[in-house]
């Protein structure tokens, strides 16, 4: 695990994503004590930015600074409490699928493959529409949508490590299945878990600003989807308001790109095969060779 | 075939999950589900549309296991009921007016993104290293991070509404009516471009970095070597022989993903008001039109589903192994 941080800290793009995040979490968790009432009216409506609104204001003359900020808490909590929870039932059924086998792993990966096919907006729409409006019911439907992505590669790799011998000798010698999976198995997929949950938490931000964006959550309550939708209802774009809805797009943007930047570091630290492959493409490149070829000389004769 | 088979049943499962959830939600509301749901429309529909309603969506007094009988009998049949905010238009009428501008939109987009993004991605492979290598995926990537209808909102106020140079919204021009002439295809085309667009910018990043990182495994393989020993022509190499085999999954990879894309582009529409499936919606969510947004998450599941049968076919025909053994 040690070894694990201070190899993502040497990694420039992992650096960058962690520094993008840090940034957003920090804002999210002291912004809103700054900035005071999100949802005051303080100046005109739709006036562009200036000294005193440096984000410009929204159509009901609030301030576009304090809705992003706001809206920043709001948002990362539902992502990331979202993720963990994707992840958490992500494992417990791959695990369970993956491990036992059967005809519970057929089960488990039929109703796993399900979910995965069917198109998450229109599933996630027609539960929401029904649903009460709020957080609460946003957040239980991108869990119920979500989960099957993390269920499916932890069910694979899960597979993989059945066979391994230390997961064997752990069961021969008289363990129970639940502690070979705790204690064997799921130390030994850390980095997985860890890119399951960012790629989860990618998702749910995404999809938890797509429904607000369609109206379906509660629209009174600041985060970003509701910026977005209320930019949208406000007409921002006739009004060429453009300062309504660019601040809170920009950090949606900024947010899934860190993570991304951040699982692509994991990635490549859980696969080893990516970790030589950078080394391979930055050797050849220090010689000028054209990797197109397959077996590129790196030295010639002389050379040594 | 086992392959083929066992993806049948899969895709049967998916769609009787569907239905049935579709069964279901609206009988988990608080309360009474039928008295909530038709409250609202109390003064603003007739009693005998009210108990038309009631009626197609089962919402009788029978017990719950014959009014799952009936909704099955009437999906099934085609009858998904009567649209209330196009009252009394019928739910399947209205749905496919929107279905036909979705297929062309969405269709024509993807394969546009995918034929872009998978090119870029033998090349990326093929030029590990190259600016095209490091510089391209970062920054779809970056773009991709941002929502689909965000960049829609974007494109279509600085190429809309600030420059002029596009339509901002419909399919084609209000004072055309649909007919086969030049000027109608002309305004469809240029109506459909900026939200074809989007969807092309918004999806070329993931396609790009799936074909290559299977191209880059692909590229360790012996026949890869054997070709080059052989003296075969590099060009030859990386379409005959690399990008050919990295097709492969890269295609089951499609599948997978186009119910992804597909919610992309139905939020596009939204933008646009482009008057395909995601722009019925929202109507129907605003409108709390409960029949049609039934009507559209059948359709729209149901249409995936085809898709991905579609794809699975063409990978039996391409794959000789997925002919003779299963391949998961």
């Amino acid at each position: 695990m040690k070894a694990a941080l201070a190899a993502l800290r040497h990694d420039r793009r992992a650096l960058v994503g962690l520094v993008i995040l840090g940034g957003f979490v920090l804002i999210a968790l002291i912004g809103p004590l700054l900035v005071g009432d999100p949802t005051a009216q303080l100046a005109l409506p739709l006036s562009p930015p200036s000294w005193d609104h440096p984000f410009g204001t929204t159509g009901q003359g609030q301030d576009v600074l304090a809705q992003t900020i706001a809206g920043a808490r709001t948002s990362l909590l539902i992502g990331f409490s979202v993720g963990l929870a994707q992840v958490a039932i992500g494992a417990l059924v791959g695990t369970t699928a993956g491990y036992l086998g059967g005809w519970v792993d057929d089960v488990l990966s039929q109703v796993v493959n399900v979910f995965l096919i069917m198109p998450g907006l229109p599933l996630m729409v027609i539960i929401a529409a029904y649903l009460p409006t709020g957080s609460t019911t946003i957040a239980l439907v991108l869990i119920l949508t979500g989960w099957a992505w993390s269920a499916r590669v932890i069910r694979a790799q899960t597979l993989a490590l059945r066979e391994k011998d230390f997961v064997l000798a752990a069961r021969v010698s008289g363990e129970g299945g639940v502690r070979v999976i705790v204690c064997e198995i799921m130390p030994n997929m850390t980095s997985l878990l860890a890119s399951a949950t960012i790629g989860a938490t990618v998702y749910a931000i995404g999809a938890e600003v797509a429904l607000e964006f369609l109206g379906l959550g509660d629209v009174t309550h600041v985060s970003w989807g509701t910026n977005l939708y209320w930019a949208a209802n406000d007409s921002a774009l006739l009004t060429e308001a453009w300062w309504t809805f660019v601040p809170t797009g920009t950090c949606v943007a900024l947010v899934g790109f860190a993570l991304a930047l951040v699982n692509g570091a994991l990635d490549q630290l859980g696969n080893p095969r990516l970790r030589s492959e950078t080394a391979f493409v930055a050797e050849a490149r220090r010689h000028g060779v054209d990797l197109g070829v397959s077996t590129p000389v790196l030295r010639k004769a002389n050379d040594a | 075939m086992r392959y083929l088979a066992r993806r049948l049943m899969l895709y049967l499962v998916a769609a009787w999950a569907s239905l049935t959830l579709a069964f279901i939600v609206p009988r988990l509301m608080p309360g009474d589900p039928a008295t909530a749901m038709f409250a609202r429309f109390h003064g603003k529909l007739s009693p005998e549309a009210i108990d038309r309603l009631r009626a197609t969506f089962g919402f009788t007094d029978a017990p719950l296991w014959d009014q799952y009988v009936t909704y099955l009998g009437n999906v099934l049949t085609g009858d998904l009921g009567v649209s209330v905010s196009y009252f009394p238009a019928r739910v399947s009428d209205v749905i496919t007016t929107g279905l036909a501008w979705t297929l062309f939109l969405t269709g024509f987009a993807v394969v546009l993104a995918w034929a872009i993004g998978t090119t870029l991605g033998i090349a990326a492979a093929w030029r590990r290293g190259r600016w095209i290598d490091t510089v391209a995926p970062p920054l779809l990537l970056f773009i991709g991070a941002f929502p689909f209808f965000w960049l829609a909102m974007l494109l279509l106020f600085v190429f809309g509404f600030t420059l002029g140079w596009t339509p901002v919204r419909h399919a084609y021009a209000s004072h055309l009516t649909p007919e086969a002439s030049l000027g109608f295809a002309w305004s469809v085309i240029t109506h459909a471009f900026l939200p074809a667009i989007t969807i092309v910018v918004a999806t070329i990043g993931g396609w790009m970095l799936d074909m290559r990182n299977t191209m880059v495994g692909v590229l360790g393989e012996d026949y890869i070597t054997l070709a080059h020993a052989k003296g075969l022509a590099p060009r030859r190499v990386m379409f005959r022989y690399a990008a050919r085999n990295a097709l492969l999954p890269n295609l089951t990879s499609f599948g997978m993903a186009l119910g992804f894309v597909l919610s992309g582009s139905l939020l596009t529409e939204i933008v646009f008001s482009y008057p395909g499936q995601g722009y019925l919606l929202i109507q129907a969510v605003r409108s709390l039109d409960y029949p049609l947004i039934q009507g559209l998450f059948l359709t729209i599941t149901f249409a995936v589903l085809a898709a991905n049968l579609f794809v699975d076919l063409i990978y039996v025909w391409l794959d000789p192994r997925a002919r003779t053994r299963s391949v998961a």
